[in-house]
């Protein structure tokens, strides 16, 4: 049991638990912190594995603005927990089922088709510099220039999309309800 | 050997302008005549003028063909066509043999083309279609471009172009006046007669046809003259013998001949001068023609040598027997016509072919001269019918009112004949002109010396008897009686007294008329001095010799041309006996009939072959074609084999089979079912589409677990 | 050591866990955060194998954590447009229950 191995074992305990704690928590409110604590672990893990970038960006984007816009939406609309289903009984039972099934699968899938048993050294200092970060950069604006244009546009499209759904015009009398 | 036309010097040059002259003549009255008023002189002599070079040009081209000695020579116009091993030009044939006949065609045509102003003038008047005039010569010209087709063409196919086409302009002028009859009644039987022309003259084609096909198969795939010619003297006896009986056929149909001379008598329904132009001088000599074209055949077998000549024996003898009992002045002339065929027939076929020649160009003056004069006299009495019509008229008004009627109805149904030699008699004074040219005519037909008649029938009467004997004597028989009938027609139309009004008052015929007949009359007597039977005045033996060879030159033997004249001058005497010395008078019964009883009256009824035809052909045809038509193609192709085997079995099928079984209840039942099976599925499947998110998410996982559970296990 | 298998263990129970959350919740609030999750999942095993590959070839390797990136955009983005979705619902049917919106149902 080496030092590194510990660090893993505590910090994947942690996020499995945000996890569970997230998906099962009947108050709206504590789901999203269990989330946002979960996506920290997420970004521990990121530094562990070398990308200081993607960690940051994940608690910056994710666990920063993203949450905070579900914590907008969860006070705005001010609901924080449902009453007990009706509908659909079975529904909770075959998605256990299937959803252990999957975990199953997919993980004997990944093992058994690549084994993938190499260790991965935790990163040197080089990883945390700045020319790192420029190599990044240089591969994402040159290799992947079309990708990102793309994505830029997707975001455009989306930040019209959201304004064009939450716009209200009252139109008096039209009453078709597609104002 | 090579097809290429020989062109050596001369004015063969112009030969093209034989056809060409005509078929100009007849495009410019076609296409300007109407549409500029053209008169009736300009299209006549428009026509003639076409007619009247064509003659030139054959005279040419006859003078071109004695400078260098008859040596034959084969102007090239154009190749017509070439399929596989058959390749044909359009080459004209010129000869002596061909020259001669281009020169009587031209010739005797540009005549008759003369004549044809000033009958058609007065024709179209009494009939009352002014503007069928141009047609008439255009018709006239095209008949006279086909014969000349005919008669230069240098192969048998060509030949049989120019025999189609003057048998399709036969049809045309047969049935000039096609919605009448001779008397101008409305009717159909011109028509009727130009079809049994056409439809007779189709019998005779096919055996034509059937010679050429066996000439192409069996002489070398050719059909032009020389290569068959050559090729036959290596040929089997029996092919040729064939081929000779075809032509025969064509023969018997285009010369009227036995059995298919029926069509030539009918043939009279048209205008005069086409009954003179083609029914008597030219038209019908294309058989003639043929056999005498295709002599190296016929030389080659005496067999069929023998038959052709009986053939023309028979004909002349029967045809002049139905003569004597004609009343029509131009049925009489037609059966003449047939007779005499025959025996130019019978003179081809005994080898006599300058014979036979000699008599066509001396029958086509004399018979082209007595039918002229015919149309002369039936225009005369035309005219005085509608003098004493005039004359007439007033007081037939006044009649009519006091007859309550009756005479009115009378007068309708008796129509006026001009033809017919009873309402003539005493025409001698009315038309004296036309009286003498038929008197020349006669004579000449009659064989008494020295008109040309004369000389051409005793040649063949002597190649006759030294060959045939048996042909002589029909030969001669017959030649007694057309002296006879020609004895019967004179006394009976131009000696006694009128025996009608229009006949007192008949009036002589227009200068046109009679000048081109007085050129006619000329060459009627003087036409025999072409070939006198002494020496050294063989002038046509010697021409013709140029194509046939040397021709055997028979001086005049006194025996024959005495019997033959002795004989023609007592069936003058004869008819002089029976028709001159006691006129007929009106209504009066032919007085052959009596002592000749039922004879004359099968010579009367054409021996009734006509009516033997319609029982032996007509009558089965109809049956066998009724027959066909009612039971076997209606009752049993349409009742039996379309409607019930075809037609039921098709709606059995289609009813029973493929609309019960295969259609309702296969495919119906299939479309259906799957209707059926969708609906049913649908209906359950739409309770998985309930709407809810989290339900089709699950379908989403179920779908990943499978597939992932798949890629394990698989 | 920690090897590449745990990461991919860790995230597969991670997507498992954000899979059960969209099957199992009615609140579209948290089925968008487990959405979230299994994005973050797929994420960690980019980066994971991007590392091992990077070890493996012993040179910087940065597709894994660019794909990551564009990853967190699309989820920005998506994130964006589904919470605009939802307040729009709420203010027609005046619930989030994703059960009561079901009329799209066969």
């Amino acid at each position: 049991m080496t030092s590194d191995l510990i660090v893993f074992i505590l910090l994947a305990l942690i996020a499995v638990a945000s996890a569970l704690g997230m998906a099962f928590s009947q108050n709206t409110v504590y789901a999203a912190l269990y989330l946002v604590l979960n996506f920290i672990v997420v970004a521990v893990f990121y530094l562990l594995l070398g990308a200081p970038f993607i960690a940051m960006a994940q608690i910056t984007v994710y666990a920063g603005a993203i949450m905070v816009l579900f914590v907008f939406v969860i006070m705005l609309l001010g609901v924080q927990s449902l009453p007990p289903a009706k509908t659909l009984p079975w529904q909770k039972p075959l998605a256990v089922v299937l959803a252990i099934l999957l975990a199953v699968e997919s993980t004997y899938l990944l093992l058994s088709r690549a084994p993938l048993t190499q260790a991965l050294a935790a990163p040197d200092a080089s990883a945390n510099t700045t020319s790192n970060l420029q190599q990044m950069a240089l591969a994402l604006f040159s290799e992947y220039l079309l990708p990102f244009e793309i994505t830029s546009i997707l975001l455009l499209v989306a930040m019209v999309g959201a304004i064009v759904l939450s716009k209200h015009e009252k139109k008096a009398g039209s009453g078709n309800g597609l104002g | 050997m090579h097809l290429s036309a020989t062109t050596s010097g001369g004015f063969f040059f112009l030969a093209p302008w034989l056809v060409f002259a005509p078929i100009l003549g007849l495009f410019i009255n076609l296409i300007f005549a109407k549409r500029f008023k053209f008169s009736e002189n300009l299209i006549g002599g428009i026509a003639s003028a076409a007619s009247g070079a064509a003659f030139i040009v054959s005279i040419l081209l006859a003078y071109s063909l004695s400078l260098q000695h008859g040596e034959v020579v084969r102007w090239r116009l154009a190749e017509w066509f070439s399929i596989g091993a058959l390749s044909l030009d359009w080459t004209f044939r010129i000869d002596s043999l061909s020259a001669t006949m281009m020169l009587v065609i031209s010739g005797v045509g540009t005549l008759i083309h003369i004549y044809a102003i000033g009958y058609m003038h007065e024709d179209v008047r009494f009939k009352h279609e002014e503007g069928r005039f141009a047609r008439f010569f255009i018709f006239l010209n095209l008949f006279l471009a086909s014969m000349l087709v005919l008669v230069s063409g240098d192969s048998y196919l060509m030949l049989f172009v120019g025999w189609e086409g003057v048998g399709f302009c036969s049809f045309l002028l047969i049935g000039f006046w096609f919605e009448m009859d001779t008397l101008a009644r409305s009717s159909w039987a011109n028509s009727n007669a130009a079809k049994k022309a056409f439809i007779a003259n189709r019998v005779g084609d096919f055996g034509f046809l059937i010679a050429s096909f066996l000439i192409f198969w069996n002489l070398g795939h050719s059909l032009q003259f020389d290569h068959v010619f050559e090729a036959a003297k290596n040929a089997p006896p029996g092919v040729i013998v064939a081929i000779t009986l075809f032509l025969l056929l064509g023969v018997a149909g285009k010369s009227a001949q036995i059995p298919l001379y029926i069509w030539l008598p009918d043939a009279m329904a048209g205008p005069t001068p086409v009954s003179a132009l083609m029914h008597a001088a030219t038209m019908v000599t294309a058989g003639v023609y043929l056999v005498t074209r295709s002599a190296p055949f016929y030389n080659l077998v005496p067999d069929a040598q023998y038959i052709v000549t009986m053939v023309g024996a028979v004909t002349a003898l029967f045809a002049a027997t139905i003569a004597v009992g004609q009343y029509d002045i131009k049925k009489v002339l037609a059966y003449s016509t047939v007779s005499q065929l025959g025996f130019m027939v019978a003179a081809v076929g005994m080898g006599a072919y300058v014979a036979g020649f000699f008599h066509l160009i001396a029958h086509a003056f004399f018979k082209a001269l007595l039918f002229l004069s015919a149309g002369s006299v039936i225009l005369g009495l035309e005219r005085g019918h509608h003098h004493a019509e005039h004359d007439e008229k007033p007081k037939g008004k006044k009649g009519k009112k006091e007859e309550h009627g009756h005479a009115e109805h009378d007068e309708h149904e008796h129509v006026f004949d001009p033809g017919d030699m009873r309402n003539m008699g005493g025409m001698r004074k009315t038309m004296p002109v036309t009286f003498w040219m038929y008197l020349i005519g006669a004579l000449a037909l009659s064989g008494i010396f020295p008109f040309a008649g004369f000389w051409s029938k005793d040649e063949i009467l002597l190649d006759a008897k030294l060959h045939y004997p048996a042909a002589y004597w029909l030969l001669t028989i017959a030649a007694f009686f057309t002296a006879f009938y020609m004895g019967r027609q004179i006394w009976m139309v131009f000696f006694g007294t009128a025996r009608t009004e229009p006949a007192r008052h008949a009036q002589e015929s227009p200068k046109v008329m009679t000048l081109p007949l007085a050129a006619l009359a000329i060459l009627s007597v003087v036409g025999g001095a072409l070939n006198l039977p002494f020496e050294g005045f063989h002038n046509l033996g010697h021409w013709l010799g140029y194509t046939f060879g040397e021709v055997e030159a028979l001086p005049l033997n006194l025996q024959v041309a005495g019997v033959s004249t002795l004989l023609a001058l007592i069936a003058i005497g004869i008819s002089w006996l029976i028709y001159g010395r006691k006129p007929l008078q009106t209504g009066e019964t032919d007085p052959l009939k009596k002592p000749l009883g039922a004879i004359f009256t099968g010579m009367e009824n054409k021996w009734f072959v006509d009516e033997g035809y319609a029982a032996l052909v007509i009558k089965p045809f109809d049956k066998l074609s009724q027959f066909l038509a009612d039971v076997v193609d209606w009752r049993f192709w349409h009742d039996f084999v379309h409607e019930r085997v075809i037609a039921g079995t098709y709606n059995w099928v289609s009813s029973s089979a493929l609309d019960q079984y295969a259609d309702k209840k296969g495919i119906d039942a299939v479309a259906n079912g799957l209707a059926t099976v969708s609906q049913w599925l649908s209906a359950r499947m739409r309770k998985i589409q309930n709407g809810f998110v989290r339900s089709y998410a699950l379908s989403v996982l179920l779908g990943v677990v499978l597939i992932l559970g798949y890629l394990i296990f698989k | 050591m920690v090897s590449v298998n745990y990461y991919i263990i860790l995230s597969a129970i991670l997507f498992t866990i954000g899979a059960l959350g969209v099957l199992i919740r009615r609140n579209p609030l948290i089925i968008f955060m487990s959405i979230e999750l299994m994005l973050n999942a797929a994420n960690l095993a980019f980066v994971a194998f991007g590392r091992s590959f990077e070890l493996t070839q012993g040179k910087p390797f940065f597709t894994g954590q660019i794909f990551v990136f564009f990853v967190i955009a699309v989820a920005a983005a998506e994130v964006a447009v589904g919470l605009a979705l939802i307040v729009e619902i709420f203010k027609t049917k005046n619930t989030v229950n994703i059960d009561e919106v079901n009329s799209l149902k066969g």
